[in-house]
């Protein structure tokens, strides 16, 4: 039995490891790219020597890119300012409006409420590309193209149903009894939202909160369409590093590591409000 | 049915609702005095803890109107009735420790932390959880759970006291030193309760008085004896009671004993008013109403024994008759042996007469029409 199990063991090992390497090898390719330029890049076939350079990150940063052809201004920085400030402003923004009507659904009946909740589902599965062409010429009419209001309003198709169809769960699975319990014992129903149904539904609101700040953060098509130079976030910004001289390939790949961060961080961060389980023995067992 | 203004308790008048097109309380009215413990007894899905949540306020459909203490609260919110609840499912906040699960309706209250402290602590002892205030409630065993919930609605001191058949998910043992310990502790309280159970002991055990709830009516409203000796009608005589009693189709008629059936092979003479002679009826004997002799006498049919069960320090026969009619009896002691021939006495002085068509008990000769209301 014990060499079946280890045999067992190494073959499991084995299987994840394989999986691990399909799936993070574009990452590391990615993120040696950062650090060699673009003539190591292009070359055929491929150095397996890099030369490191940090060069990419440098030019990112000061703003500076000395190509062959004269030098670039690049608006990295600030285009990463813009994907932080539209992500961090349509997650709040899909949360306070989000979460209440999550609860809502979960907890109250009323007239059409499945038919609500599967339209603001379906903004999920509309093709952003059929809506856009109206929607330019609506926001040029009312003065919202190029704003920032204007795109976190857009935004809100991404992120709004996610948060809502994700804690609406949660607060499904957590016992309106709680919320009753601490109603008799006094405490007024706004007090029970706060203090009973959103901890209970902690977990479920970060996740849906970090997933949404990714899909956000990841957007790309809305932001292409309604946002100019001074307003667009980084997955339009890197179109930028497709010049006239070129792809800049060594340039992209250190903006996507750096683009890359922030949500890293988030997720980090947010992991051990993931934890599940809180909920649990809280009624009968 | 006792509903006098009780000004002091709990009283509620014409309680009716329901989900969607459901009706599931039928104007249900009572009233409860301090100090008193009404058990809402009935099967599941009579609508007790639908009654249970209406009285706190927590059904925004009900349709009636609740006093406590004089008080109209038909139209307050249920943080302002000032009422305790113990949930079946407990409902503790997981998230907090059992302490503050307790202290919450003292929280509620802005009351000083040193008061809410002491009051915490004093219940905690009665309830003897002292020693796990500090934990959360996923760390708490069953019983534990349950005392918490039941420390949480009792330590505000509320007027009106409601128990969701709180002893049902928790072991034996414990529902049985449980079952000992309520009574002192509600009188204590002091507070009108209402306690919901399905278990006709702990309806027994634990009411001053037991309202039977069936389908949203309340069937019958009386004292725990009275409940158990005469069930207003089929329905509850079949929830009440274990081994159930047993119901016999018969057709009385009047003779020159008064009314009489003819059962086993048996003229029983029963006390029965005359007034159903001649309808459809069903009698009803309780197994420990039915003696069982080992040899032929007067007044006793003969049948032979198929089962024999043991039941809370009984033992329950199962008798066959030779017409192939089976009745439930049940004594005190060593059964005969199983298969054997023995004879059994029903006694009519104890028996019970309902009328077939409607399920109601039909009373006594010398019984005052005022209390069939």
């Amino acid at each position: 039995m014990a060499w079946r199990d280890g045999v067992l063991r190494a073959l499991r090992g084995i299987a994840l490891t394989l999986v691990v390497i399909f799936f993070l090898f574009p990452i590391f390719w990615i993120f040696l790219m950062s650090f060699e330029t673009n003539e190591t890049v292009l070359r055929v076939p491929p150095t397996l020597t890099p030369h490191l350079t940090l060069e990419n990150y440098v030019a990112l940063l000061s703003g500076q890119l000395v190509t062959a052809t004269g030098v670039m201004n690049i608006t990295f920085l600030h285009n990463l300012w813009n994907s932080v400030l539209l992500s961090t402003c349509s997650v709040a923004v899909a949360l306070i409006l989000g979460v209440p009507a999550a609860y809502a659904f979960a907890r109250f009946r009323f007239r059409g409420r499945e038919d609500i909740a599967f339209t603001l589902l379906s903004f999920r599965f509309a093709p952003p590309l059929l809506v856009l062409l109206p929607l330019t010429l609506y926001f040029q009419d009312i003065g919202l193209s190029n704003t920032y209001v204007g795109l976190i309003w857009i935004y809100q198709l991404i992120c709004l149903p996610l948060i809502l169809w994700i804690v609406r769960g949660y607060f499904e699975d957590a016992s309106p009894d709680i919320e009753f319990a601490y109603r008799v014992d006094g405490h007024s129903w706004w007090r029970a939202f706060t203090r009973i149904a959103i901890p209970l539904a902690g977990p479920g609101i970060a996740a849906a909160g970090l997933l949404s700040f990714i899909f956000a953060w990841n957007n790309f098509v809305f932001a292409l369409v309604l946002a100019s130079a001074d307003k667009q976030p980084v997955t339009v910004g890197a179109l930028a590093f497709v010049t006239a001289s070129g792809i800049q390939y060594g340039i992209i790949a250190a903006a996507i590591v750096l683009s890359v961060l922030p949500t890293l961080a988030l997720a980090l961060y947010a992991q051990r409000w993931l934890v599940e389980g809180l909920s649990l023995g809280a009624v009968k067992g | 049915m006792r509903d006098a203004v009780s000004t002091d308790g709990l009283l509620v008048q014409e309680m009716s609702t329901g989900f969607g097109k459901t009706q599931v309380l039928h104007g249900v009215t009572l009233g409860v005095e301090p100090g008193e413990t009404l058990v809402l007894f009935g099967p599941s899905g009579a609508g007790k803890t639908v009654l249970l949540r209406a009285i706190a306020g927590l059904d925004p459909n009900a349709v009636g109107r609740v006093f406590i203490a004089g008080r109209d609260v038909s139209m307050v919110g249920p943080e302002r009735r000032g009422i305790g609840v113990a949930f079946q499912n407990f409902a503790l906040y997981p998230h907090m420790s059992a302490m503050e699960n307790i202290a919450s309706p003292l929280h509620a209250r802005k009351l000083p932390e040193a008061e809410i402290a002491e009051k915490v602590g004093r219940i905690a002892r009665l309830l003897k959880i002292d020693h796990v205030l500090a934990q959360q409630p996923r760390a708490l065993s069953n019983g534990q759970k349950q005392r918490t919930a039941l420390a949480r609605a009792l330590v505000g001191a509320p007027k009106v006291l409601l128990m969701d058949d709180p002893l049902r998910n928790v072991d034996a043992k414990l529902r049985y030193e449980m079952r000992m310990e309520l009574p002192r502790l509600l009188r204590q309280a002091g507070a009108a309760s209402i306690y919901v159970t399905q278990d006709y002991r702990e309806a027994m055990a634990l009411g001053d008085r037991i309202a039977v709830l069936i389908e949203g009516h309340i069937v019958q409203l009386d004292a725990p004896e009275q409940v158990y000796a005469a069930p207003a009608s089929v329905a509850v005589a079949r929830l009440f009671g274990d081994p159930p009693l047993n119901l016999l189709p018969c057709t009385p008629k009047v003779t020159g004993d008064g009314l009489t059936v003819r059962l086993f092979g048996l003229d029983l003479a029963l006390p029965m008013a005359a007034g159903i002679a001649g309808r459809d009826a069903l009698l009803g004997l309780r197994p420990e109403s039915i003696g069982i002799l080992g040899a032929p006498a007067p007044g006793a049919a003969r049948a032979t024994l198929t089962a024999a069960t043991p039941l809370h320090g009984k033992v329950v026969l199962l008798l066959r008759t030779p017409e192939g009619e089976e009745i439930l009896a049940s004594q005190v002691g060593q059964p005969p042996e199983t298969g054997s021939t023995v004879w059994f006495r029903p006694a009519p002085e104890t028996a019970l007469l309902y009328d077939a068509a409607s399920g109601l008990l039909t009373l006594h000769a010398g019984a005052t029409t005022e209390e069939a209301a």
